[in-house]
């Protein structure tokens, strides 16, 4: 590690907001009321309204709403990852999708186990290790089938890649475009090897028809809310760990490095310790996004792994607004409940509308959504 | 029912050499071409031992007809041959008409069709056209066995041509090494070394090994020989190996260069990552396509050159579709490289959409003309296609064309100063929004012809340009920006590495290499193969 300066900052840019330079309170009065109101409705209005309110009610929500609201909060997570990378410390991913699937494959590995011998060949192994003529597991399938392992692999398997790639890549100060082509590049190799069925994670196809969850049957409608509430905890938690961070002297410095990455180094930091920070856990909060996601949806296959998915996390972000915390969680609800609108009525249309989307949030908005109701800056 | 079989091929041997000393007869006998319909199968092989013996060429068509399907009986004692609607009587040949109503069909076995086979490819050794003896000689290379071998005696006895001569002489010795006699044997062994083919040496391999203990060819001699030969003919089999390897990894060398090309331009010069410039190569594919059905509706007489008006065609919709580009989205963008990224990428999302709506969402043919289709055969498995030679050469030629106008011409002058030094050209009055879009165009329309280029060899649909984009950018980043030679470089050694990887690890294993070798690589060399000399300022 080149000339490692000392960590003590000599000079703490001021923000607006405090005078004294003193760190801000973690989230205003305000902004803790909405954030209560939020979790109430999607911690307990959002299950009653599923479970205990029959069907016929005009209050009922259906089972289709609720996992849909629930992929979408995954989705929101995922775009707020890409935002504390992205949109404070101006590195931007295309290959988040990457950290997603990962932890969605690890998820996968464990509920794959739990299926026993209830899949169609009635074995201990499953069905596609059956199709390739296995007769055992391979030795990176062992213990999955204790869920804290999977979960344990859910942050460190992502988290560990992150890690090894972001080191040798901020060592050598690879930034900008180029930064971004290799993670494409990455996600792309990764998907290829997933491809393959000798890699032993069910190639094209992927993982599914899972059975049960820590011996739950995973299509029981409370299974599906608990997973639901999980994934509404989770959110949560990431908006308030992601404002702890920005709102930290950390933050700060990830803010200017965004913004002159040169001046930072002149002043006496090593960017590469914090952009590392960040990049790793923006990888991990991906993964675990990821485990919420599979058990949710079903499904896992290498599509999840493709440049185009990675790329449209991106977009979720920028819709938003980069640079603030609310934006992502917002953006990635409206790009996606427009996706599942469109493709249903009118399927056509809907990469038009991606693309424009793309094109005319870069030209004319951007600070996305969040810029609209943001004021000037002073 | 075997050995009947057996002694009755031998016949048809006989009768083969009858043939070759220049028998000739009248009408196909009515008895034999009956046995041949409606006899069991050790009848109609003597059948066509008869008609071979004959040696009379319309028996010829007749045996084609059989393995073809096209032969049916009318009755107990009719036999036609049909084609679609026209029949003609199998022993007189006279055409006949009306088609009786209810005809059978003749169904042949695969022992019957082996022996067709054998029979036909023997009576075309007879040919007077080259071309014909020839596929018959590799016909029965790959097929004869030992009852073929008085025919493939003889006819190589008579052969001039010394191609198909040594194709004969090689099928004689690869039969005879099944031969009891010692020196048959070792003189087939030695005739052997001269092969180039793939089922010599399986052939030459299966006589030296040992099975249950006990060597399969007992002769010491022999065997020592046969080893030679096994050498002899498994190096021929490596050059030949290596050469089409070469080979292919120069052809998708060349194809890397091509995509990538443009994109080294646009990306040298303004720091922008075009994402959509796959999908200009897709737009150029489309052009071709265009091309290629007005030609075929109002000019077929000249469709075999509709290729050389697909190329101007090609680089004007590509580059003025990037010019247009360029104007309404890009030029906005200047400076902010990662919204530029996903901003194209925005346009490569409209661009694929509006392909499916245009010209739907499945691939569409692109033809070869007649002169692009067959190629050269260099030796025995080796064949370069005339269309990969022609698109090497045509990627040459686009190289040649760019770096004369990069180096020889006002706005290669001005692209290249813009691209070392934007503010200084800028201060020298160099009118660079102008270059910028000239230089734009200039690289969307390379896309264009990249995508002419594609069309003759893989298939054109609205998802072409997705499969390119990845490895184009490699070669970006591999070879530098700034200087084509890096770009060249980089190209054909992606495109080299990647064959070779391929064939040791198979076609996915090898990419994820070249992928995280490109990884590794950058960590070293952030600038590329060929960084421009000089200081720049980090932006």
């Amino acid at each position: 590690m080149r000339n490692m300066p000392a960590m003590t900052p000599t000079f703490v840019p001021r923000t607006g907001n405090t005078g004294t330079g003193a760190l801000p309170r973690l989230w205003s009065p305000r902004a803790w009321g909405i954030l209560g109101a939020a979790a109430v409705v999607l911690l307990v209005v959002v299950p009653v309204c599923n479970l205990v309110v029959p069907a016929g009610s005009a209050f009922h929500l259906s089972d289709y709403t609720v996992t849909l609201v629930g992929k979408i909060m995954c989705y929101a997570i995922v775009a707020l990852a890409m935002d504390l990378i992205w949109g404070y410390a101006g590195i931007l991913s295309l290959g988040h999708g990457l950290f997603f699937a990962l932890g969605g494959y690890a998820m996968g590995m464990y509920l794959m186990r739990s299926i026993g011998r209830d899949g169609v060949y009635k074995s201990d192994l499953p069905d596609f290790m059956v199709f390739l003529d296995w007769k055992a597991y391979p030795w990176f399938w062992s213990f999955t089938d204790h869920f804290w392992y999977a979960a344990l692999l859910v942050v460190l398997v992502p988290g560990v890649l992150a890690f090894v790639f972001g080191y040798f890549a901020f060592r050598s100060r690879i930034k900008g475009v180029y930064f971004s082509i290799i993670t494409q590049a990455l996600t792309y190799a990764f998907m290829l090897l997933f491809f393959r069925n000798d890699t032993g994670f069910g190639g094209n196809n992927g993982f599914t028809d899972f059975k049960r969850i820590l011996g739950f049957p995973i299509t029981a409608p409370e299974t599906r809310v608990a997973l639901f509430m999980l994934t509404a905890a989770a959110l949560i938690g990431f908006l308030c760990l992601g404002r702890a961070i920005v709102t930290s002297k950390l933050g700060r410095v990830l803010t200017a490095i965004r913004d002159a990455e040169s001046r930072v180094m002149f002043s006496g930091y090593d960017p590469l310790g914090f952009k590392l920070f960040v990049w790793t856990l923006s990888a991990v909060i991906c993964g675990i996004a990821g485990a919420l996601y599979v058990p949710q949806v079903g499904i896992i296959n290498p599509s999840e792994m493709s440049p185009a998915n990675s790329i449209e996390i991106a977009i979720w972000t920028a819709v938003g607004g980069r640079g603030t915390l609310i934006g992502p969680v917002v953006g990635a609800a409206v790009v996606n409940l427009g996706k599942s609108w469109f493709t249903q009525a009118l399927p056509e249309y809907w990469l038009y509308v991606l693309g424009l989307l793309f094109i005319l949030v870069t030209l004319y908005l951007p600070r996305g959504i969040a810029g609209l109701w943001a004021r000037k800056p002073s | 029912m075997n050995g009947l079989m057996r002694s009755c091929v031998r016949a048809l041997g006989a009768a083969l050499l009858a043939l070759f000393a220049g028998a000739a007869a009248a009408a196909l006998p009515a008895d034999v071409v009956s046995a041949l319909a409606f006899g069991d199968g050790d009848e109609r092989a003597q059948a066509i031992g008869k008609l071979v013996a004959g040696g009379d060429a319309a028996a010829l068509p007749l045996l084609q007809a059989l393995i073809d399907g096209d032969v049916q009986t009318v009755g107990e004692d009719r036999v036609l041959i049909v084609k679609g609607d026209a029949a003609t009587d199998a022993v007189t040949g006279a055409a006949v008409s009306p088609l009786p109503a209810s005809r059978d069909d003749v169904v042949v076995n695969n022992r019957l069709r082996r022996t067709l086979g054998t029979a036909i490819a023997a009576f075309k050794l007879a040919s007077p056209d080259r071309a014909v003896r020839l596929a018959a000689a590799k016909e029965l290379q790959n097929s004869a066995d030992e009852d073929a071998l008085p025919a493939i005696v003889a006819a190589a006895a008579k052969e001039q041509d010394a191609e198909v001569k040594g194709l004969l002489v090689q099928t004689q010795a690869s039969i005879q090494l099944a031969s009891t006699d010692r020196a048959t044997r070792l003189a087939a062994v030695r005739v052997l070394a001269g092969s180039d083919s793939g089922a010599t040496k399986t052939l030459l391999a299966g006589i030296v090994q040992k099975k249950d203990g006990k060597f399969v060819e007992s002769d010491e001699e022999i065997r020592a020989e046969a080893q030679r030969s096994l050498a002899a003919v498994e190096g021929r089999l490596a050059k030949g190996d290596i050469a089409a390897r070469v080979f292919s990894g120069i052809s998708l060398g060349t194809i890397l260069l091509l995509a990538a090309l443009g994109l080294a331009i646009t990306y040298g010069l303004m720091g922008v990552i075009n994402m959509a410039h796959g999908e200009l190569i897709m737009v150029g594919a489309y052009a071709t396509y265009v091309v290629q059905n007005l030609f075929r509706q109002h000019l077929p007489g000249a469709f075999d050159w509709y290729l050389l008006f697909a190329v101007p065609v090609a680089f004007a919709v590509s580059g003025a579709t990037g010019v247009l580009l360029e104007r309404a989205v890009i030029r906005h963008l200047y400076g902010r490289p990662l919204e530029t990224l996903l901003a194209t990428w925005g346009l490569s999302l409209i661009l694929i959409q509006a392909m499916r709506t245009v010209f739907g969402a499945q691939n569409v043919q692109v033809e070869n003309p007649a002169w692009m289709s067959g190629g050269v055969e260099i030796m025995t498995n080796v064949v370069l296609p005339y269309s990969r030679i022609v698109i090497v050469a045509f990627a040459g030629g686009v190289l040649l064309a760019v770096s004369l106008l990069l180096t020889r011409t006002r706005l290669g002058l001005f692209v290249r100063a813009v691209t070392q030094n934007r503010g200084m050209a800028s201060a020298l009055g160099v009118r660079t929004p102008k270059v910028d879009m000239m230089a734009f165009g200039l690289g969307s329309g390379i896309a264009g012809l990249a995508g002419c280029a594609l069309s003759q060899i893989g298939n054109v649909g609205p998802d072409l340009g997705q499969s390119y984009i990845v490895d184009s950018f490699m070669v970006v980043v591999l070879g530098g920006v700034g200087q084509l030679a890096g770009t060249v470089y980089a190209a054909l050694g992606l495109g080299i590495a990647n064959k070779f990887l391929e064939a040791w690890q198979g076609a996915v294993l090898a990419k994820i290499a070249v992928l995280v070798f490109i990884i590794v690589f950058i960590q070293k060399r952030p600038q590329g193969l060929f960084a421009l000399k000089g200081r720049t300022v980090e932006a």
